[in-house]
Parts: C-alpha cells; structure tokens; sequence
C-alpha cells in the first residue's frame, strides 16, 4: 500500500489512486472540471494541477498515480501559479454571459475564479463565436460558447448511458461540443449531462429561464418515479412566487447515495413532479349532490363518509390501497382495516401498457413503494385488483374507498365506469383528479409526495425517507392524516401527531422494520438486514455493457 | 458626563414662560408683515430682488433637485427599441422590498438570449434605495425619470409595468420633471386606480 504525502499530512492509499482521490481522501479539495468521480478519467481541463516533489513541471492531480512516497504540494507557489494560468485560459474564449447564464449561482467558474483565479484579464482578441443556443434533445439545450470542453457528458453517454451521442469536434480554438451527424442527446438519462456541466454549456429546457438557482430551497427527498426509489433533492421556489410559471417544486436534482443511484437519475424520475402543482390538484374535500360537486369542509366530508361506513356490513365495504402510498400510510391503513375487519383489500395494479424499464435505473414496477405494501401485509399480486374490480361490477361492495389510483390506467376505462357505476359510494382520497375520482361520491384531497414526511420501501427492501419540501396544498393532508381523521367517528383510535410516531408505531410493531427509525434512516436510507448481502451482490455501482432500453410502446 | 449638561439652564425669564411666547409671535409676525410687503411690492412691479418666503409657487413653480436625486424608474431601451434588461434577476434580488417581479422569457433571436416578459415595481414597496440600478449588469434600470408625483387611490394603481417603466424619459434639466407637460407617450405616470 503506498503512502502519499500532501501537504504535510500522510495516508496510506490503495494501489492505482490517483493524487486527487487520496487528496481527497485528507480533506484536500483541487479545483477541477473534468474529473468526475462516476466517470473515466482524462485529464482534459488541468486545473487540478499539483507541484510533485522530483517532477519538473506541475502535474494534474486526477490522472496522476500514487507511488510510495511522493511527496505533493497543493498550495506551494508553483502550483497556484500554474492553476491560475489554466483558470484564465479556459476563460478566454468563455462569453461573460453570467446575466442571461442558467448555471450563473452554481458555476464552477464562478467559484474558482473567486478562489483561485481573480486575475487581471490579458485579454485583447475578440473570443470565437460559436452556436448559442442548440437543440440538443428532448431536455437540452446546448451553448456552444460557454463549453470548456471538459468532455463530461461525451463520456457520459460513453460510458453510463451508453448512447454516444455527442463529440468533440474540431481543433484549438474551434473545438467545439456538438452531437454526432444525425443524432440528438435523446435517451432516458440525458438531464444528467445538465447536472454534471461544470459550466452553463448544457442547460435544461424544463428549468430554462424558470427562476434563478439562488432563489431554490433544496430538500433532500426519494423520487416516486419507479420502484429504484432515486435520492434526489427536491428544489423548491416559495418565496418568490411570480417565478417558475408559479410552480412551487422547480426542478429535481439527484443526490449521491453509492449504494442506489450513484450520482444519476432518469429523465422519467426527474419530471414526475409536475402532479404536485398540477391544476388537477384536489384541495378542498367534496361531495357530489346529482351532477354537481359541492366543497364542504373536513368535519362535514368526514362525518358523511365515516357515516357510510359505519351503516354497512364491513364484507360491503371495498379498500383500494396504493403502492404510491407510504409506510406511515400503508401502516395506518391496514390498522384501520384490521379493527373494522374489512376483507375486501385491494392494492398494486397492473398497468395497460408495459412500462419503461432498463437494467440501470429504471425499474419496470414505476411505483415507489410495492415492496412497503407488501411488508405492510397488503395483498400485492395484481389479481387481487381485478378481483375487487369484479365483486364492484357485481354488485357486491356498498362502499368503496379507493386511494391515489386512476383505475382506468389499469383496466379497460368502460368497465371501470360500469363497475363504479354498481356502487353506491365511491369515496377517491387522492392528490390529482383523474378519471375515477370524476366517478367518485366523495373526494378528500391528499397530499402529494413533495409535500409528505415519510419512508419509501424500494425494491430491494431499503426503507428511505422523503421529506416535506412543500406545505400541503389548499385543504389537502397526508393520507394516514385522513385516515386518522375517518377513524375517530368510526372507534377506530390511531393516537399519532407526527409522521414519525406513525413510524415509531410502524418499527415497534411490524418486525420488517424493527429497529429503525427516522435517526438510523437518515439521508441514505436504511437497508433490511437479510436483504444487504443480497443487495450488495446487486449494487449498483457496474454499469452494465449495454443498457437495454424498452421502449414504453413496443 | 451628565447629558442634560449640554443644554444652557434657562434663566429667570424663560422660567417665567409667557415672555418668551411673546418673543416667538413677535418672530413669526416679523416674517409674516415682511413677506407681505414683499409680495406686495413684487406683485406691483417695485421690485423683485429681496429674497422672501423660501415658497415655491408649486405646482407651477418647481424646486431645482440635485442631479443624483433618486426618482421614478425607467428601463433603458437598445437601438432597436426593445428593452436592454436581460431578466437577470440581480435588481430583484438585491432589493431589500422585494418589490421587484421579474419573469423571464426566451427571445426568438439567440444571440440576445433572455428578455423579461413582465418587469413589474411595486411602488407601494419601493423604498428608493437605488439598489436595483446599483446591481443592474446591463444598465438597465435608472431612476432618473425626475417623476416624484406617482400618487394612486389603491395599491394596485401603485403598480408600474413594464410597458410604463420603458415609456419614460430621462429629466432634460434639474428640475421635477411634470408628467403632464413632458412630451411623452401614453400611459401618463400619473398612476389611477388599476
């Protein structure tokens, strides 16, 4: 094992690092551009020059091996010296377009050039002019100009996507960043060469002119997108409301986790925010009098239901769960179920059409937490649903709650309308109106997943945690609130304020999650102790040689 | 040191009170009957070169303003008339009011980039600071329109626009400048109830 000095200050470091990974491993953070710990390495920028002891001239740190005993200077004269110099050449064709720039508040740029750069400009030749603004795909934008060519999204799609699309072409002054003849940066993980531009080169369309970084709040939170369960942080606008076409959830970025998603995420994830500040947001609870939709408040809306229920025989009532639920729901939901004794449980549902998936990160179930329905002993197979379905269309339920679903997504959209039609109380708690809460009786506005305190179970059995970036729009309330609330009138007493005395509840009695809590969770989730071997055979961190894609039609 | 120290202590006849009244209207009376005389004398042509009352005959007779007086905002205009402003957001987000909504807007041609589809101020918040010319990249944004009268009935009226903002002109000479005699385009400044 090799032992380095930096600075002073020795490690012993596996054989092959190179110098900014054991740098890095001391606290020592070198500027760079090109390096990429999720990526190949090239040595494209040279900013992270270092001063070798024995070497002539400074060396980049991110391609330089450790060899026993060398010694390394990261402050001396020489190497800031030299940093400085790259710093101002890399700039010297970059436009100032810092005003109109999307990346301006997160520029890497920006940020050296105030801590190793604030040089005089030499500068006296006009810069070259490139394309400013390409289309580059689905999700990107592409300035020419900004680029420095650190080369991170052409061995993105190299390397993780595995789609080539994109190049450096030409020389010196005229190199420039452009796809390949007849392509388009269009594959399911495109935005990800958004988030790993160090400059503004790349720049999102969704986000494009939205509102300015600075004015973001970051929550650290899962993706609900499919059942990988993404860590992401959920960026937030709420102060200036007049930005972002009055979005309050702005953009979703994702978060290191080594052991799920590395630094990526997929297109798909990334834009399943948009039901959060959807115009078909329920947030008042109503009842419907013939044709028309009355609002009213909680007591009355809850009074009414709970009122339903009680005056039915429990085998009459029907329960429609939801794998988009959380643990804390899904717990709450099957206590509430159990004292009434209700036997007509439904949950997951098979989607019409086969879904996206790959063997990267998108999984084929694009609910976030099927495994947390089963582990809360809800019936998963999909023939419970269709089941449920049937005994509706019989005739045989008097009552049916349904939670979240648009059941018309699952099965042919007249026989839901049919079955729905047979009974006489439909009651839709969910966030969006869809087409099954237009055939409900009663609606009661849940929150949507931007807006809750909760665990997700992804498809390896790790229990994650999202966090609450939003308050809750208009009326709307977690479901394990409503169900809270449904219970009192009914004798069913579910004593809990906080989502986290649901999970305490939830750990307490439910073995699956023994031990946990929202502490040993924490950011990067917990894993289930029989499934982490299992887990780690399976992780993540190989990219597989070739991503198998499927399409969501064919 | 005692602070009431610095003040003299009064004598026995400011203790007394009803001398020292006297001694006011006394004052005041003296400028009232000289200003009178004045105006008077003027009024008839006599003469014109004793300084009276500090009165400007307002509205039609206006103070000079010093050249760096904060006034009403304008945007600045490029050649082609659209507006210089970029929507960089620095003016919004350096004022302390926050009295400035910007929303931004991609502009056909790609060389310019950004342009800002609202631009409004919220006068009912403007504090007059001059941040937001201080911050602004572009030289964009001034206050130097010489409007100070922009009274409304309610705090809508009390809204400039953007179409408002690019339709004012700069103050030709130091004086406040009169909406309603400066040659301008329509919407006059004089804000109404929106």
């Amino acid at each position: 094992m090799p032992n380095i000095t930096i600075d002073g200050k020795t490690v012993e470091v596996e054989p092959g690092t190179t110098v900014i990974q054991a740098a890095e491993k001391l606290g020592i953070e070198l500027p760079r551009y090109c390096y990429h710990p999720g990526l190949s390495i090239v040595g494209q920028c040279r900013i992270c020059l270092v001063e070798i002891e024995k070497m002539p001239k400074p060396q980049v740190a991110c391609y330089t091996p450790v060899t026993d005993g060398m010694v390394v200077h990261t402050q001396s004269e020489k190497a800031l010296r030299a940093r400085k110099d790259v710093l101002e050449m890399l700039l010297v064709n970059h436009p100032l377009d810092c005003p109109v720039c999307d990346q301006a508040g997160e520029c890497w740029l920006q940020e050296y050039y105030m801590r190793i750069g604030q040089y005089d400009s030499k500068m006296i030749e006009d810069k070259v002019k490139k394309n400013k603004a390409l289309d580059l795909g689905p999700h990107v934008m592409l300035d020419q100009e900004r680029c420095i060519l650190c080369t991170r999204c052409v061995r993105f799609c190299d390397e993780i996507s595995k789609s080539h699309e994109l190049g450096i072409f030409n020389r010196g002054d005229h190199a420039e960043l452009a796809p390949h003849p007849g392509k388009r940066l269009d594959n399911l993980y495109s935005v990800n060469t958004v988030d790993i531009c160090p400059v503004g080169a790349l720049t999102e369309k969704d986000f494009r002119f939205e509102a300015r970084v600075w004015y973001l709040e970051a929550t650290n939170s899962i993706c609900p997108g499919c059942s990988t369960g993404c860590n992401i942080a959920v960026h937030t606008n709420t102060e200036r409301t007049h930005h972002a076409q009055g979005r309050r959830v702005v953009r979703l970025k994702p978060r290191y986790n080594p052991e799920v998603n590395q630094w990526w995420m997929c297109d798909l994830g990334r834009y399943s925010f948009k039901s959060a500040d959807d115009p078909s947001r329920l947030t008042v609870p109503m009842l419907r009098q013939g044709e028309q939709w009355i609002e009213t408040s909680w007591e009355v809306a809850i009074e009414a239901v709970a009122q339903k229920i009680k005056s039915t025989a429990a085998d009459r009532v029907g329960l429609w769960a939801s794998p988009q639920l959380t643990n804390e729901d899904l717990f709450v939901l099957k206590k509430f179920a159990g004292r009434l004794g209700l036997t007509r449980v439904a949950a997951a549902l098979a989607p019409l059409e086969k879904p996206v998936s790959d063997n990267f990160l998108i999984k084929e179930d694009h609910n976030p937490n099927t495994r947390g329905l089963g582990l809360a002993g809800f019936p998963v197979e999909t023939k419970a649903s269709a089941d449920l379905l049937q005994q509706a269309a019989d005739g045989k339920l008097a009552v049916l709650l349904i939670f979240s679903h648009d059941l018309s997504q699952s099965f042919a959209a007249d026989a839901v309308t049919s079955a729905l039609a047979k009974v006489p109380t439909v009651i839709f708690i969910g966030p969006n109106r869809n087409a099954t809460s237009a055939a409900a009786h009663f609606i009661l506005p849940a929150a949507a997943w931007p807006e809750l305190d909760g665990t997700f179970t992804n498809f390896a059995e790790r229990v994650q945690r999202l966090r609450r970036a939003v308050a809750p729009l208009g009326d709307a309330r977690p479901v394990w609130q409503i169900v809270k609330l449904l219970g009192k009138p009914l004798g069913v007493i579910l004593p809990y304020l906080e989502s986290e005395d649901v999970f305490a509840a939830l750990a307490r009695e439910n073995s699956a999650f023994a031990g946990m809590s929202y502490a040993t969770i924490g950011d990067l989730g917990h894993q289930r102790g029989e499934e982490a071997a299992a887990v780690k055979a399976r992780r993540l961190n190989q990219v597989p040689d070739k991503l198998r894609i499927i399409p969501i039609f064919g | 040191m005692n602070v009431h120290d610095k003040y003299k202590p009064l004598t026995f006849w400011e203790r007394t009170y009803l001398p020292r009244i006297w001694d006011g209207l006394v004052l005041t009376m003296r400028h009232f009957f000289f200003n009178l005389w004045h105006f008077f004398l003027a009024s008839i042509g006599v003469q014109r070169e004793w300084k009276g009352a500090v009165t400007y005959q307002y509205p039609e007779v206006r103070r000079p303003i010093w050249p760096r007086l904060r006034t009403l905002h304008r945007l600045t205009k490029r050649e082609d008339g659209t507006p210089r402003c970029v929507a960089c957001m620095m003016c919004e987000t350096v004022c302390p009011a926050k009295c400035i909504y910007i929303v931004a807007g991609e502009r056909p041609e790609k060389q310019i980039e950004k342009y800002p589809l609202q631009f409004d101020i919220d006068l009912g918040k403007c504090v007059f600071c001059g941040y937001c010319v201080e911050a602004c990249p572009e030289d964009a944004i001034r206050m130097d329109t010489g409007i100070l009268e922009f009274a409304a009935y309610g705090r809508n009226g009390m809204l400039l626009t953007k179409e408002m903002l690019l339709s004012f002109v700069p103050k030709k000479e130091h004086y406040t400048a009169r909406p309603d005699l400066e040659a301008r385009p329509a919407p006059a400044p004089r804000l109404s109830e929106a």
